[in-house]
């Protein structure tokens, strides 16, 4: 487990893993919104927590695509699928590493964000937890996603229709945390049902994405 | 396929009826509503719709679960013939509470938690059709649909309460539930019981007759392999 995870991380860091690219497409979309709403600061404050997330969300559904198609494609998915290790494990292992190629910088990145929407800073720890508790979960629901359409040829479209609804609860209790944070009041609930999410997808999807993954190898 | 034959065309006929008689009883034949006027009269077309996009999607369900478990090749075909009825009911529903919402509410739309629910509701949905479509091999896109409508019901079921957390509702409760001492008053409760039958017989009948076509459908495609084969 540890080896594919390293052989993983190895292959999204290098040249052409496309690391950095959710990053920047979350600060473009950070950068686009105030052409679209308005440069008023009021407006920003108030809606900072929701873009964030929103920005957050569309950046970690761009990589999704590449969690399984190379390993499809050059024939080491099958190899896996022969391997000792559990195709459930690898699924785990996959969504972590993706995690912590777009997950994490990403929850690193947001209270920096944040600054440029001038949100309210009593917010700042409330997203970073949220963020840090939530992008898990769009992590493990995406490799689902992906293991899905990994056999079609042009699965990305198909990929974002097929995923987005499943990230509704996860941005709604996500951004409602950061909102409530922002206006000073107590955001345990929906932090605590957001990291009931978490643990739920983490403890379903991995078998839902082998078994897919199975019937895609078949 | 067998017994269906005899009974597609009743169940058209029964929907057909109840629909007539429950939609003329509910719309000329029912007083106006003291606060709501003439407008309350499009429950009988919401309420109904509403219900059978939710109960379809639940067939689908089980359609699905029987197909995983016991491999039954029409489980799986069924479930993709609700699938376009269930829209169009969804969309149904979206649309006579717009209509509704309008001169009630003031609006067409509002980001009310079960007006969401159903949007959310549309696009899995949308999303399971576009995945069965994009499959080539039925097998595998039974397959595939099937795990995809048992993860979604989850995390439908999660957003339906996730979105209550989100906002306070605007839509009024249940206007129907097995545990409410009256429900709606008698008057509108027996014509909307006959709507509810008639979208109940009509989804039976649609699904049946779009099962029947998939099966051919099916037929069609085998024997065609087996011809080019020969």
């Amino acid at each position: 487990m540890i080896a594919l995870l390293k052989r993983d991380l190895a292959l999204a860091l290098r040249a052409g893993g496309g690391f950095g690219l959710g990053l920047a497409f979350f600060l473009i979309v950070v950068v686009l919104v105030p052409f679209g709403v308005g440069p008023e600061a009021d407006v920003l404050t108030r809606i900072a927590p929701g873009i964030l997330w929103v920005g957050a969300l569309l950046a970690a559904l761009l990589s999704l695509d590449r969690i399984f198609a190379l390993d499809f494609e050059d024939g080491s998915l099958a190899l896996l699928a022969t391997s000792p290790l559990p195709l459930e494990a690898a699924g785990l292992v996959k969504a972590t590493a993706h995690w912590i190629t777009t997950g994490l910088p990403l929850t690193l990145a947001a209270p920096l964000f944040g600054f440029l929407l001038s949100m309210e800073t009593t917010a700042y720890g409330y997203l970073l937890v949220s963020l840090l508790i939530g992008t898990p979960a769009l992590s493990m629901i995406g490799t689902f996603g992906a293991a899905l359409t990994v056999g079609l040829k042009r699965g990305g479209l198909l990929l974002s229709l097929l995923v987005l609804p499943l990230y509704v609860p996860t941005l709604i209790f996500g951004a409602e945390a950061v909102r409530r944070g922002a206006a000073g009041l107590d955001a345990s609930a929906p932090l605590i049902l957001q990291a009931g999410i978490t643990a739920g997808c983490f403890a379903i999807l991995p078998f839902a994405t082998a078994a897919v993954l199975r019937i895609n190898l078949r | 396929m067998s017994w269906t034959r005899p009974v597609l065309p009743w169940s058209f006929a029964l929907a057909g009826l109840c629909l007539v008689v429950g939609l003329v009883w509910g719309f000329f034949f029912t007083p106006d509503d003291f606060r709501q006027g003439s407008t309350v009269k499009i429950i009988y077309l919401h309420v109904p719709s509403a219900l059978m996009a939710i109960n379809a999607w639940i067939m689908m369900l089980v359609a699905s679960l029987i197909w995983v478990v016991r491999r039954h090749h029409v489980s799986a075909l069924a479930a993709r013939a609700a699938a376009p009825v269930g829209v169009v009911m969804t969309l149904i529903a979206l649309f006579t509470g717009g209509i509704w919402g309008q001169p009630m509410w003031g609006t067409y739309w509002a980001w009310d938690p079960r007006l969401t629910s159903f949007l959310i509701l549309f696009l899995f949905y949308l999303g399971y059709i576009a995945l069965w479509e994009a499959i080539e091999d039925p097998d595998t896109a039974a397959d595939l649909t099937a795990i995809l409508c048992i993860v979604g019901s989850i995390f439908a079921i999660l957003s339906r309460y996730a979105v209550f957390f989100w906002n306070q509702g605007l839509h009024q409760g249940s206007s129907l539930s097995l545990d409410a001492e009256q429900n709606v008053a008698d008057v509108f409760y027996y014509p909307l019981l006959i709507c509810i039958a008639g979208f109940v017989l009509l989804f039976i009948a649609l699904v049946l007759m779009r099962t029947r076509t998939e099966i051919r459908a099916r037929r069609i495609k085998a024997l065609q392999a087996r011809g080019q084969h020969a």
